[in-house]
């Protein structure tokens, strides 16, 4: 320590706050920044999806699945979307929660920093998080599966609202979700255990059409079915409609139960979002 | 403010359930100042200092800090105050040069963010990660990042609970160089030396109440307290007399002996022997 003295300079109008975006974009850059340099993190987001899509592709993909589509290609539209979930609502679910356990969230509350700013940069961090993991899994399922990346500039208007309708109501259950575990050390397991069950039921790791009907059922309630279902719709050919249990691709239906998400989500937020751990 | 008080708290109370946190407390806090809340663990110091930050909500009383009611502090009242946090070592992935700018981003008239390093001394440890830092780095770390913005008033919860002696001198000399700068501070301690060490002013509180408050020398009635004069008889007895007026008894007693007295010694009662005095009486835990 050196002999070094902060002069203290009393505040005027004069002074301009930062801009919520200026500081939304900086959290952004410095989740980022953060993000990459945890790797089990990386590994676990963006290998764990990558790794079941080829083995599951290994084992079941060179079964035609009928109409001329193989397994692979089913495992691999089903495997983005899962691979969208667990970049927003996996990752935003633990992330958060260790950020309100270990004073970060309250810290931040303490500064002029805009509590909007602090959402706009996780937004920022997720989406750019969820782009990459969506190209990885294409390159996995050009590179084995024979996915085809579709041509028409329809399809590819349908994939642009899926992923951002899709990423928008994973982000948001997340966050809310985050008040769930009571410590840091059991958000992963309290995250990530229905999360799996949710991609069993949802035609991630088993094709929709050989999932029970009861678990149909369930799974019709949560985003990840309705995504997957969309993406499908991107990345298989068209007569592949006939595999599915409601014999179409039900559009309409997909932008409206992750609109209602999106809506619910950002109630369930508002609603219970803490910057404080409840405990301390 | 203005005034030149920088806290103003009047009939402040918190209730949680049962249980009253924070008991009608009143406080001022003169510009550039240190003052230090004094207390035993659950006496109600944080209570008190995360309403004042605008953590908490008071259920009643009046407060300003810094002229603003911290219910509704908005981000250029928050510009202007500093709150020292304890961030865990499982912080995220970033060197302390990386955070420490990134807060200064915040703010509108920010230090620069190497002097404030040097000034807590992590110069050396700029471009370490956090989860690398000692134990007391990162609570340099902490005080790095409540002072980037230059703040008028600084708010330290229990600064150096677990800190080694060597530790807690070296925070003390920092604490003292902010107070030199003109920062205003708000401490919080257990540590009775602590607050005797660097507050202009003390108030000690127990259950939820300001029991005495004042001046480190004269807390609690200190300097006027009765002394204990204290002598051996030509016997070889040990005597001891309390009295209000211990410099005449000292005279006569020269006058008795005809010179020295044999084993003089005049005392009061030390701080501690107040401070226990003073939260013993409330007897709560």
């Amino acid at each position: 320590m050196t002999d070094v003295a902060l002069p203290v300079r009393v505040g005027t109008e004069a002074d301009r706050l930062p801009s919520a975006w200026r500081l939304g974009l900086g959290r952004g850059a410095i989740e980022i920044k953060a993000f990459f340099r945890e790797k089990m993190a990386v590994a676990f987001i963006f290998g764990l999806p990558s790794i079941l899509l080829v083995l599951l592709g290994s084992i079941f993909g060179r079964q035609a699945a009928a109409h001329d589509v193989t397994v692979g290609q089913l495992f691999t539209a089903g495997m983005i979307a899962g691979g969208i979930m667990a970049t927003s609502f996996q990752y935003l679910g633990i992330s958060v929660a260790t950020e309100r356990e270990n004073g970060m969230l309250k810290r931040l509350f303490g500064t002029p920093m805009p509590r909007t700013s602090y959402f706009f940069g996780k937004l920022v961090q997720v989406l750019v998080c969820t782009v990459a993991e969506t190209v990885l899994l294409m390159a996995v399922g050009m590179a084995f599966y024979h996915l085809r990346l579709p041509t028409a500039p329809g399809l590819w208007w349908t994939f642009t609202w899926i992923f951002l309708l899709g990423t928008a109501a994973c982000g948001l259950i997340g966050i809310a979700a985050s008040s769930v575990p009571r410590s840091a050390a059991s958000a992963a397991p309290v995250i990530t255990l229905p999360f799996t069950v949710l991609q069993f039921m949802s035609g991630v790791y088993v094709p929709y059409n050989s999932v029970p009907p009861w678990m149909r059922y369930v799974a019709s309630v949560f985003p990840l079915k309705w995504m997957s279902q969309g993406l499908r719709s991107v990345f298989l050919p068209d007569q592949a409609v006939a595999l599915e249990p409601s014999g179409a691709w039900e559009h309409g239906r997909i932008a409206l139960v992750l609109g209602a998400w999106i809506v619910g989500g950002l109630v369930l937020c508002v609603m219970t979002f803490r910057w404080q751990s409840s405990n301390r | 403010m203005d005034d030149g008080t920088a806290v103003r708290v009047a009939g402040l109370r918190k209730r949680y359930g049962d249980l009253t946190a924070v008991d009608g407390i009143d406080l001022e806090i003169g510009t550039g100042e240190v003052f230090a809340l004094l207390g035993p663990n659950g006496a109600g110091k944080t209570t008190t200092v995360e309403i004042l930050e605008g953590f908490r909500h008071r259920d009643d009383g009046t407060v300003a800090v810094l002229g603003s009611d911290p219910a509704h502090g908005n981000r250029a009242w928050r510009a202007r105050i500093g709150i020292v946090l304890q961030l865990a070592s499982t912080g995220p992935e970033l060197t302390v040069a990386e955070i420490v700018r990134h807060f200064a981003t915040f703010y509108p008239r920010p230090g620069r963010p190497e002097e404030v390093l040097e000034l807590v001394g992590l110069t050396g440890k700029a471009q370490s990660r956090i989860s690398k830092l000692s134990g007391g780095q990162i609570r340099r770390l902490d005080v790095a990042l409540g002072i980037v913005g230059q703040p008028e008033l600084l708010f330290l919860d229990e600064p150096t609970t677990g800190f080694d002696p060597e530790a807690r001198r070296q925070f003390w000399q920092l604490i003292r160089r902010l107070r030199e700068g003109g920062t205003t501070i708000l401490l919080t301690t257990h540590y009775l030396d602590e607050a005797e060490a660097l507050a202009d002013r003390i108030a000690v509180i127990a259950a939820g109440r300001i029991v005495a408050s004042g001046e480190p020398g004269t807390l609690g009635g200190r300097a006027s307290a009765a002394a204990q004069v204290s002598w051996e008889s030509p016997a070889g007895e040990r005597l001891t007399v309390e009295t209000m007026t211990p410099t005449e008894l000292v005279a006569e007693l020269g006058g008795r002996f005809g010179g020295e007295v044999p084993g003089l010694t005049v005392t009061r009662p030390t701080l501690e022997d107040i401070y226990l005095d003073l939260i013993g009486g409330v007897g709560d835990d």
